[in-house]
């Protein structure tokens, strides 16, 4: 008897039951906080025609940059794309679809899927090539428009620790869109780099309860940094 | 004669108050840190989920973890709080923060601005742009005020597509500083040397000019 205990010891059964077509609903800002080896089995699965929702899509040889080398995307929801000149040129050769999203939008679609709100009014993108064909109401004299939120068939997450409940604690700025993805997928997988016993994590700091949680494995880390900038 | 850089950073830092919170964009924006003056004290809000970032890491400080919206590695600065995206935006879009400085294409005399796409050219994303022009309760756009070839960016109407409309309410160029309001420019200063002609010329959309406009002070 499992009981609660989420965690898989293999990648392979981390991402079982992935197919064509399925909507994968990413945590992480650029590199940081991102489940690489959870990318890289989808890679390895071949799994085709994916929509991915996630704010960036990776470099061209690291993150979900990876799963465009063969054309696993057909579309991609995301804020920003500006990393990744392989995303670029199958975009211009219209073999990818991409969403651009403003990044609170984004991250609201992406609560408000997992809390199930189908939809919100937001100023964000009012007047700008965002709104177009969306519901426009006003609200106190101000315009909003009308956007829907996004759930995925799976949502993969990076976090610091968890048991084996599935309770997630993040680390520092890795934590950015990772609680919000895990509450959007049907399946959420959470990629960790360390695995307690319940009851070692405090309750009251955890970040993600274990019940958005279906998977826990523990992975590597390379951790690569887009911009090292330091002081001295 | 025309402003550096920093010299535009510099008179926006003049615009900051103790106890703001204040989101800065990429480029001359974050160079606005390096100027806040000695008596107040600020703190700056990184929209991927850092409130107060501290100076860049030392080498040995390092952590792939800990990064601004630029994807720059940072340090917290103390008593600063680390959060998730929704929440972060919770408080670009509630109104929660003080001012907003960001770069831009193009201002019209509407308080329109154009920053995140030039059709068929740069195809990158908003990112968090759109957010923090809709729920900031200041913005302050910073830019050079004629492109290299000589056009205006401060229009009657912004050609590329818009980042957020009725929003922008003052502009710091490398020539001058300007309020938009009731459908217009308005000069408030100059930079030193620079004549309210030379100005005017620069300036395709309505600009009004309210008898002697002083020079900026740094």
């Amino acid at each position: 008897m499992a009981g609660f205990d989420k965690v898989v010891s293999s990648y392979e059964a981390a991402m079982e039951g992935l197919k064509d077509g399925d909507t994968i609903i990413a945590g992480g800002f650029g590199l940081c906080g991102i489940p690489e080896g959870l990318i890289k089995q989808i890679k390895h699965m071949q799994t085709k025609n994916l929509t991915v929702v996630s704010n960036n899509c990776g470099v061209d040889d690291f993150g979900l940059g990876i799963l465009l080398q063969d054309k696993q995307i057909k579309k991609v929801v995301a804020s920003y794309v500006g990393e990744n000149a392989l995303f670029e040129q199958q975009l211009l050769s219209g073999e990818i679809d991409v969403e651009l999203t403003p990044q609170g939008t984004l991250a609201e679609k992406m609560r408000a899927g997992g809390a199930g709100i189908p939809a919100f009014y937001t100023a964000t993108g009012y007047g700008t090539p965002v709104a177009e064909g969306k519901d426009v109401k006003e609200f106190n004299g101000r315009p909003y428009i009308l956007e829907e939120s996004i759930t995925g068939e799976f949502a993969i997450v990076k976090a610091w620790k968890a048991d084996r409940f599935g309770n997630l604690v993040f680390r520092h700025t890795a934590m950015n869109f990772n609680p919000m993805a895990a509450t959007a997928g049907k399946i959420t997988v959470a990629e960790v780099e360390e695995i307690v016993e319940p009851g070692e994590l405090e309750p009251s700091q955890i970040h993600t309860p274990g019940i958005f949680v279906n998977r826990v494995i523990k992975g590597s880390f390379e951790k690569r940094i887009e911009r090292v900038t330091t002081r001295d | 004669m025309a402003l550096s850089r920093e010299q535009v950073a510099m008179r926006v830092a003049q615009e900051l108050q103790d106890g703001y919170y204040v989101n800065l964009g990429i480029g001359i924006p974050t160079l606005v840190a390096n100027y806040v003056p000695d008596d107040i004290e600020v703190m700056l809000q990184s929209e991927n989920g850092l409130l107060g970032m501290g100076p860049y890491p030392t080498k040995a400080e390092l952590d792939a973890d800990m990064i601004n919206a630029g994807k720059e590695t940072v340090t917290a600065a103390t008593g600063a709080a680390i959060f998730n995206s929704a929440d972060s935006f919770a408080m670009i879009r509630g109104g929660h923060v003080d001012l907003t400085v960001l770069g831009a294409f193009e201002v019209d005399q509407n308080g329109n601005i154009a920053s995140w796409m030039i059709p068929k050219k740069l195809i990158k994303g908003m990112g968090g742009a759109m957010d923090l022009v809709a729920g900031a309760k200041n913005i302050i756009v910073t830019m050079t005020h004629a492109s290299k070839h000589g056009d205006s960016k401060l229009l009657e109407a912004c050609s590329l597509p818009l980042t957020g409309v009725n929003c922008v309410k003052k502009i710091v160029t490398d020539l001058a500083v300007l309020e938009v309001k009731d459908g217009a420019f308005h000069l408030l200063e100059r930079a030193p040397g620079v004549s309210v002609d030379e100005i005017i010329s620069k300036t395709a959309g309505k600009l009004l000019v309210d008898g002697e406009v002083p020079e900026m002070v740094f």
